[in-house]
This record gives C-alpha cells, sequence and structure tokens, in this order.
C-alpha cells in the first residue's frame, strides 16, 4: 500500500496554505493611515518669543525609557519636535534600555560625545541620581524630567508635573459636581496605575486628601498597570463591587480605553468618569459628551517641549522672558489643568 | 441462564455482597479526587463572599452578573490555559504564550489589518497565534532546544516586534463585530462564556477521547517509550506548540475584544497564571499526566480570588500573596496519596464489620 503520493498532496496543500498565510500577514502590518493626520507632536511656537531667535549652537543629550506606554512615545516624539523646530540645536538620542542599569550604560555613551546639556527623563529617579551628580561635576548641566532626582546638586533644573496636584483637581471636579447636583453621600470609586510607582501613591493621596476635606471618601479603589486590558479588567471588577456609583477617577487615559469598554459592556452610566493625563481620544470624547468621561486632568507630555526649550536657553546662558532674573529657574512644576467640555477646544491640540 | 439450571458440580462461588458494588466503595480515580478537592475550594470562596459581603450576595441579578463577570473574567486566561496544559502534559513549557497574544493582537489590529474588517483581523489573529507556535515547536522539537530556554527566547522576541509593529501605541480596534464580542450576551449569556465552553470542550475531547490526546499522555510521560512505540515525538511536539499558539490567537480575539483595543504590553505575566492554573488543577509539570477539568477549576479559583477582593476593596498585594500561597498549598495537598487515604479508611470499616 503505497502512502507516499497522498503524503506529498497533503505537504503541497499545507505548504500552500502556509505560504499564503505568510504572504497575506507580511502584508498586514503596515500602520499607516490612509489620510494623513495632522501632526501630533506638542511644540513651542518659534517667531513670537525674542528668545526663540537662533543663537549659539548647542548640542541637547537626551535619553527617556523605552516606550511601552503612548504618554513615554509622545515624551520621546515631542522632544525630537521641539529640538528639530529650533535650527540652532543638534539633538543626540541615546535609546534608555529596559531599566535603570541599561540607561546608566546608554548615559556613559552619551557623557563621551560631549554634549552641552542632557535632558534625562530617568526609569527611575533615585537609581540614576549619582549619575545625575556626576554629569554635573563633569560640567554638564543636567535638565531632569518627570521623575525627580532627590538631590538637588544632581540637576541644574527640574521640571515635572504635579502628581499630587492631578488627584486635588480631580477630586475638586468630583466635589464640585456631586454638591451640584445634591448628593450628600457619594459612592466613590479611584482606577489607580500601577501601585508600586511613587506617582500612583502621590495621585491617589491627592485625590483622598481632598475628598476628605469635603468629608467624601473612596468607596472602592482598584490599580490596574496603565495598559488597557488590565483597566477594564479591573473596571469590571469594581463595577461588580459598587452596583450603584456616583463618581469614578480613572488615573490615565489610555488604560480609560479599557475601562470605557467595561463600562460599556456592564451597561452602566448612572455615573461620571474623569480622567487623568489628557490624551488626545480622552479630550474628543470630552467634546462629544456621549459617554460617562466628563472630564480629564493634565499631566501633559508637552513638558518635554517645555524642557528642551528650557535646556537651549541654559546652555546659551540665557534666561525666560517673562521673569525678571537672568536665568532659568531650578525647579518647575507644571500645572495639573482640568479639562471640561467647556475648555476641551483649548487643549486639543495638547492631546497626545 | 445456563450457569444456573446446569447441575453445578463447580459450586459458582459466592457473588460478592452487593454493598461492595455500591459507587462510594469503588476506588474513585485520583484525578476525580482532586477535582473534588478544587471544587470545594471554590464553594470555600463563594462562601467566605457571602459571609463578607450579604448585602450584595442577597440580590439575585446581582449573584447572576457576579458568576457572569467571574466566568468572563476567567474567559482569556481559561482558553490560554487549556493550551498551556496540553503542552506541559506533552512534557514541556510555554513561557511565551503572554506575548504571542500580544503579538496577535498587534498584528489583527494594525491599520492595514483593520481594512480587512473582522474577519481579517480574526483570521490575522489565529494564524499569528500558529505562526509563532510552529516556530517554538519547530525550535524546540527539531532544533532541540530545551523548551524552557526556546520559549523564553520568543517572550522577548515576540513582545519586541509587537512594540515595533504598534510603535507602542495603543491600536483601537473600530470594528464593531470584535468589539462586540465581549459586549453582547446570547441567550442571556455573554459570548466570551460561550467561546470559553467550546474551547474547554474541544479541550476534553482532544486530549481524552482522540489518538492526539493519548499520544501527548505517551510522550510526556515517556519521551523514549513513546518513540520505540511508535509515535512521531516530534512532529507530537510541533503539533502541541501548535496548538498553544492556536489557543493564545483565540485568547488575542478575546482580550482585543475586552479591552476594545491592543498593545504591546497586554496579557502581562499570563503565561505565569496560566502555568500555575495549571499546576492547581493536577497537570504534572515534568508532564504525563493532566485534565482539561482541573486546569478549568484552577483558572475559576484565581478568578474567584480576585472577585472577592475586589468586592471586598482588599489591596492587590494582599491578593497575590494569597495567590501564591494557594499555588504552594494546591502542590502540596496534591502529595498526598488519595489512594492511601481511601485504602485507610477501607481497612478500617472492614475491622468493624467482620
Amino acid at each position: 500500500m503505497k502512502h507516499a503520493p497522498d503524503l506529498s498532496r497533503r505537504r503541497m496543500l499545507l505548504g500552500g496554505a502556509a505560504l499564503g498565510a505568510g504572504a497575506l500577514l507580511t502584508a498586514c502590518t503596515s500602520n499607516e493611515p490612509d489620510e494623513p493626520s495632522g501632526g501630533g507632536a506638542q511644540t513651542a511656537a518659534a517667531g513670537n518669543n525674542q528668545n526663540a531667535a537662533p543663537g549659539q549652537k548647542v548640542t541637547i543629550g537626551f535619553s527617556a525609557p523605552a516606550a511601552d506606554h503612548g504618554w513615554i512615545a509622545a515624551i520621546t516624539s515631542n522632544a525630537k519636535a521641539q529640538a528639530g523646530a529650533y535650527s540652532d540645536v543638534e539633538f543626540k538620542t541615546v535609546e534608555a534600555g529596559a531599566d535603570a542599569a541599561a540607561q546608566r550604560a546608554a548615559l556613559q555613551t552619551l557623557i563621551a560625545q560631549k554634549p552641552n546639556i542632557i535632558v534625562l527623563l530617568p526609569h527611575d529617579g533615585k537609581e540614576l541620581n549619582a549619575f545625575g551628580l556626576e554629569a554635573m561635576k563633569a560640567g554638564i548641566p543636567v535638565v531632569n524630567l518627570d521623575r525627580a532626582f532627590p538631590d538637588a546638586l544632581a540637576y541644574r533644573l527640574q521640571i515635572k508635573g504635579d502628581n499630587y496636584g492631578m488627584g486635588v483637581s480631580a477630586a475638586n471636579y468630583i466635589v464640585a459636581q456631586m454638591k451640584a447636583k445634591g448628593v450628600s453621600n457619594p459612592v466613590i470609586g479611584e482606577i489607580a496605575g500601577i501601585d508600586s510607582l511613587e506617582l500612583t501613591q502621590d495621585r491617589s493621596k491627592g485625590f483622598a486628601d481632598t475628598l476628605a476635606q469635603a468629608g467624601f471618601k473612596v468607596a472602592n479603589r482598584r490599580a490596574a498597570e496603565f495598559t488597557a486590558d488590565t483597566g477594564q479588567r479591573e473596571a469590571a471588577s469594581l463595577l461588580q463591587a459598587l452596583p450603584k456609583m456616583d463618581a469614578l477617577w480613572n488615573h490615565d487615559d489610555d488604560q480609560g480605553i479599557g475601562v470605557l469598554a467595561a463600562i460599556t459592556q456592564a451597561n452602566r452610566s448612572e455615573f461620571l468618569m474623569v480622567g487623568g493625563a489628557g490624551s488626545k481620544a480622552a479630550i474628543e470624547a470630552i467634546q462629544a459628551d456621549n459617554s460617562v468621561l466628563k472630564a480629564t486632568v493634565t499631566y501633559s507630555p508637552s513638558m518635554a517641549s517645555s524642557a528642551i526649550s528650557l535646556a537651549r536657553l541654559i546652555a546659551q546662558n540665557k534666561g525666560m522672558s517673562d521673569l525678571v532674573e537672568l536665568q532659568v529657574p531650578k525647579e518647575i512644576i507644571l500645572a495639573s489643568e482640568t479639562i471640561t467640555k467647556e475648555n476641551a477646544s483649548n487643549y486639543l491640540k495638547l492631546g497626545f | 441462564m445456563t450457569a444456573q439450571t446446569a447441575a453445578a458440580p463447580v459450586k459458582e462461588p459466592e457473588k460478592p455482597a452487593a454493598e461492595e458494588r455500591r459507587w462510594w466503595r469503588v476506588e474513585p480515580s485520583e484525578g476525580l479526587w482532586r477535582n473534588l478537592a478544587l471544587v470545594a475550594v471554590l464553594a470555600i470562596l463563594i462562601i467566605a463572599g457571602i459571609i463578607t459581603k450579604p448585602e450584595l450576595y442577597s440580590d439575585g441579578t446581582w449573584v447572576r452578573n457576579n458568576i457572569f463577570t467571574i466566568l468572563e473574567l476567567a474567559s482569556v486566561i481559561g482558553v490560554v490555559t487549556v493550551g498551556m496544559t496540553f503542552v506541559i502534559i506533552g512534557g514541556g513549557i510555554d513561557l511565551s504564550v503572554g506575548a504571542i497574544i500580544a503579538l496577535a493582537g498587534v498584528w489583527s489590529t494594525t491599520l492595514a489589518t483593520q481594512d480587512y474588517g473582522a474577519g481579517g483581523m480574526i483570521f490575522c489573529a489565529l494564524a499569528v497565534g500558529i505562526g509563532v507556535g510552529v516556530v517554538n515547536g519547530i525550535l524546540i522539537s527539531y532544533g532541540r532546544l530545551v523548551a524552557f530556554i526556546a520559549t523564553l527566547a520568543m517572550l522577548v522576541a515576540a513582545r519586541g516586534l509587537a512594540a515595533q509593529i504598534s510603535n507602542k501605541q495603543t491600536q483601537v480596534s473600530t470594528s464593531q463585530f470584535i468589539n462586540d464580542i465581549a459586549a453582547n450576551d446570547f441567550l442571556g449569556v455573554p459570548v466570551l462564556v460561550y467561546i470559553l465552553a467550546a474551547v474547554v470542550a474541544a479541550g476534553w475531547v482532544l486530549l481524552n477521547r482522540t489518538t492526539f490526546g493519548r499520544r501527548t499522555v505517551a510522550v510526556g510521560g515517556n519521551p523514549e517509550a513513546a518513540r520505540l512505540a511508535g509515535i512521531n515525538v516530534k512532529r507530537h511536539t510541533l503539533l502541541l506548540y501548535a496548538l498553544s499558539g492556536l489557543c493564545c490567537g483565540i485568547a488575542a480575539v478575546m482580550l482585543t475584544s475586552q479591552a476594545t483595543s491592543a498593545q504591546a504590553a497586554m496579557a502581562n505575566l499570563y503565561e505565569l497564571d496560566a502555568i500555575a492554573a495549571a499546576i492547581i488543577g493536577g497537570t504534572l509539570l515534568s508532564g504525563g499526566r493532566g485534565t482539561i477539568i482541573g486546569s478549568l477549576l484552577g483558572v475559576l479559583v484565581f478568578s474567584t480570588i480576585t472577585n472577592l477582593f475586589a468586592i471586598n476593596n482588599l489591596s492587590t498585594e494582599v491578593q497575590n500573596m494569597v495567590k501564591g500561597g494557594i499555588i504552594v498549598l494546591a502542590v502540596l495537598i496534591q502529595q498526598i496519596q488519595f489512594k492511601s487515604l481511601s485504602q485507610f479508611f477501607a481497612k478500617n470499616s472492614k475491622l468493624t464489620t467482620s
């Protein structure tokens, strides 16, 4: 009994199917949209500022963690775009790798290239503090972005957002809404980000403190992981735990995609939701007013653009034009702004 | 008939007393004991929920929704665990399942694939899952790499490729059909639960009623003996990893539907959850033993714990410590020989009646 002829046909069919599937798949990796979307980077308008006139040439070294989240990706793209807007800036980046140790190694190569100034978003402020001290001692000023170095000698400028202030803004909005609706004992839920990060703890503390001032408290708090699928998972659990809710604060709009999905799947709409960080999708949803999302509090990756602008000023020995002092300040904490339907149009270009 | 009527020089041996044929005297298989223990754990968890939150459990609609929430929470991990169970029974391990889900999810939600509609997205996810599974299988069976190392490498590589394709952005799914899979009910039961049930049923049939399943147990128990018995061990191992990849592809569609989006960081650490569920369900890590029902019960135990902690507003840190404790406890308990326990009880009762 010959089996060979049957097998060869089967093999040919299987091989053909595999090749066909493979060819189809390789065609499906493109992410180019059919119509070009208007450029998304958030840059400072050059031109109406005397400081923006081209001056001495400077080299800016830049390092930020490898992006696994839209916010970090926006930081890097904003920095690049802002540097590109200045004709007198040469922009050098190094891939920061997966953790603080890899970033340290990458930064050593950056120092060897002798930039005029380094702009750094460290994986962890405490772990890269020593690098900041070393660079400052070697005569290269360091601009510390977002995750703070504990040592004042480790940076020339520290520019960061206000995590505690995010919680305060979110809570203020919720308190105002509850008072307006006349709800005396609201059931408030909270979906936080990665709990092991200090910034999450700061945000939750700001939220809880401000609510306590109004006599409210958080009924149930779940921690997701800044991704959409974990946001959906935790939101589904939260919605089960609180059969009736009045307000929900979600720390991050990227994980908010999953949170909104969970809300739609559970068919719940009796509460209002506040987002965080200010993604473009969230701002558009707030404008459209077609979901429970009514507001968001910013923590904008535009801080990278500001950091590059200020790094250029520091390297050229200039100060900020609105200040009387001749040099750039030591520490800048950006305010957390609340975006609602009324002012959403102003913030659309800042959404990431 | 003839035995009774024939004059019997040979006396028919006394028929054993009727009570010895009762089911509680019959040796139950170890697998059954294990599964009953898991059902008992589930019952304890549910009772704990009732005790701590009586006001929630008093509402019938809430209880029904809660059961479906637990099942939906378990659905994606359950599908992955079915594939993982096959791989572990066959003597291997697959650390890359989370990364395969991420890659399949990201690949199927690129703008190019979404142009093909829901059918194209589903085909893409399944094809990517099977493809990566086949690569794993080739590396392990024909390339003779250790399964741990090969799938560890795939874990890193697949996530990297996913990040590259998605440019580290979250890709939102615009396909209403896909998004509806997680949002819709069919005859009152969520569609995700149907998919889980279908995959579990198919997995059970495949393991227990086909030669593929028999060969899997043989290959896992003793690969050399299986090879000498005529089983093509290399090809069978390849098929096992392809099966695991297929389950990951299905899970990718389900997870994309739940989150209405996909990103390179999705399905984080799913491999650990799947392995833990398979182990507490009675699958032997060294291969050769395991059940699909046990794995499903393992997944349900973890989902019920998550639900219990959520409704009681307990933090994730405590939940993770409890999960770790349960895994250790489950494996320790399984080491008790159930056979000797029931023999011990049977011996005791014989002494008293005789």
